[in-house]
């Protein structure tokens, strides 16, 4: 008798909007999460290649589109290769836990605001979590630990070497960040990534949309440093170093082992980005001029409030992708413009500058808040 | 001895971000430039190829006259001049009575045998010779599957090559 409720309520359960919502979800984050990796490798490769002068892939597909699957394809054809002497469980898991943990953290990102449809209302983020944007720090933090697991199992000097660097510069940046972030929360007084979102969709003096950049201009600078020592992105991609260390805490992995790893790096820079985006350009708000759009297009097709309201989400997800798509490319663009830190001077920047910037930052709003209050 | 050297930064220098801004402005001007077919240096490889100057040292090839005889009269200075000993000749001769050339061309190559794996390209062969017989190409691509490819023997010498290839 049980088992034919449990049955059945799984079976009402499957039909239900919610078990349907959550599939489409889990489908758009599994298609813009990994799905961007191509679109990145792609155009950082393009990318590089305009910046230097140079023409780029172009031979594989159209515009050289193609070129990310048949990288994937040559991984895959390759020996799956264990060094003898490594630890093999620690080995196998490394890459997994590399590319799982950003993913993971997708989930708490919302990436548009709500759709209503036959009178049922779904947010459009996986998971909304009371802790929010906690989660999502908390998955990306995990981040560390499949570099140090690979470069200690690998059992290879090299493979040590750049793992302690590793995780000494993520857990350095990630102090700076943390103190970056608390500021963020003091004046949006909230966790929850969409009253954050909400928050900044009021206008600024009139002109600005109060997004966290504008409001808090010193700690998105210091948050925008500290994700990009976090995934390991020039300038700060210390980890890896072919003069010295050859490929880092990954040179001993081969074939999809290794594709795991650089599949995680873009995760992790596409996650990164997107928080970066929740947190300090507006998240899903409709970009500046959207609103108007929305309104006009209203009009066009006749529609009523529930369909603006539809349109008006429909807007945020493509605001969102735009602003996200400008953060990856700030990346590309950062990485073929600046020269490589020495690791001495990275952990002076992250210690002695970053820090008390950070702290310096946090009293200022503290302070700014108590007088000004939190309406700004 | 320490030798110091002074780095007059102006204070917009030390604060690195200036730099960086200044810096993403070149890129991005290099890109936009890159974009529109411009700023590319870069030729693509198989369909276009660079023009090499006349002087350039390639593949090897022997001269041939309007007969398509070989200019080579089998003298032995290239092979002597060689510094990497890769040139080996056997001589013979052609008959001067019944030959058009007569005595000209009395004595010509058997074979004629350039080892290009040895070879460093120095063209003093092409100096040393009386008849402006061997010469070096402006082909680079020498490129080959087996040792025995580059071995290059009299056939494939007096090859056809126009303008020096
Ligand atoms: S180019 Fe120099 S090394 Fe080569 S065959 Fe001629 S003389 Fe010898
Ligand atoms: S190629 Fe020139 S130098 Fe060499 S043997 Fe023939 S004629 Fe003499």
């Amino acid at each position: 008798m049980e088992s034919i409720d449990l049955f059945s309520s799984l079976w009402a359960y499957l039909q239900s909007y919610d078990f349907i919502a959550l599939l489409l979800k889990l489908i758009f984050i599994l298609i813009i999460g990994p799905g961007l990796v191509p679109i990145m490798v792609w155009l950082e490769r393009r990318g590089s290649a305009m910046i230097q002068g140079r023409m780029g892939p172009n031979r594989v597909g159209p515009l050289g589109l193609l070129q990310a699957l048949a990288d994937v394809l040559k991984f895959f054809a390759k020996e799956p290769f264990v060094p003898g002497t490594a630890n093999k469980f620690y080995y196998n898991l490394a890459p997994i836990i590399a590319a799982v943990a950003p993913l993971a953290a997708f989930a708490a990102i919302p990436f548009g605001g709500t759709v209503l449809f036959d009178g049922y209302e779904t947010n459009l983020q996986l998971s909304n979590l009371n802790i929010g944007i906690l989660a999502a720090l908390a998955f990306a933090g995990l981040e560390v630990y499949p570099i140090m697991l690979a470069g200690w199992a690998s059992n290879n000097k090299y493979a040590v070497l750049g793992a302690l660097r590793g995780a000494s510069q993520m857990i350095s940046y990630e102090i700076a960040m943390g103190l970056a972030l608390i500021a963020m929360f003091l004046i949006y007084g909230t966790v929850d990534m969409n009253q954050m979102v909400a928050w900044q969709g009021e206008s600024l003096f009139g002109i600005l949309p109060r997004w966290g950049l504008f409001v808090n201009p010193l700690a998105a600078m210091i948050f925008l440093i500290g994700i990009f020592a976090e995934t390991n992105r020039m300038p700060f991609d210390l980890p890896e170093g072919d003069a010295e260390l050859v490929a880092g805490y990954h040179v001993e992995y081969g074939s999809t082992k290794f594709a795991m790893f650089f599949f995680a790096e873009y995760v992790a820079m596409s996650m990164a980005a997107a928080l970066f985006v929740t947190l300090f350009l507006g998240g899903y708000g409709l970009l500046p001029g959207m609103e108007a759009l929305a309104q006009y297009l209203a009009q066009v097709f006749q529609l009523e409030a529930l369909g603006l309201h539809n349109l008006k989400t429909f807007l945020g997800v493509g605001s969102f992708l735009m602003k996200l798509c400008f953060m990856l490319f700030f990346y590309i663009w950062v990485r073929w413009t600046v020269p490589r830190f020495r690791f001495d001077q990275l952990m002076n920047l992250g210690w002695r500058i970053l820090l008390p910037i950070g702290l310096v930052n946090l009293v200022f709003t503290a302070i700014a808040i108590y007088f000004i209050g939190s309406s700004l | 001895m320490t030798i110091v050297v002074a780095r007059h930064e102006k204070i917009s220098d030390r604060f690195y971000l200036v730099a960086l801004a200044q810096g993403l402005v070149v890129t991005m001007k290099q890109m936009l430039r890159s974009l529109f077919g411009k700023g590319i240096v870069t030729i693509e490889y198989p369909e276009k190829r660079r023009e090499y100057s006349q002087r350039f040292r390639g593949a090897h090839f022997i001269s041939v006259d309007s007969k398509k005889t070989e200019n080579c009269t089998a003298c032995y200075l290239c092979q002597t001049v060689c510094p990497a000993d890769c040139i080996t000749i056997v001589a013979g001769e052609r008959d001067a009575a019944t030959s058009e050339y007569g005595v000209k061309k009395e004595k010509r190559p058997l074979s004629f045998d350039i080892d290009a794996l040895r070879c460093c390209f120095c063209g003093f062969c092409e100096e040393a010779c009386p008849k402006d017989a061997i010469k070096l190409s402006r082909s680079y691509e020498m490129a080959t599957l087996t040792r025995e490819e580059a071995q290059y023997d009299l056939k494939f010498l007096v090859r056809e090559v126009k303008d020096r290839g």
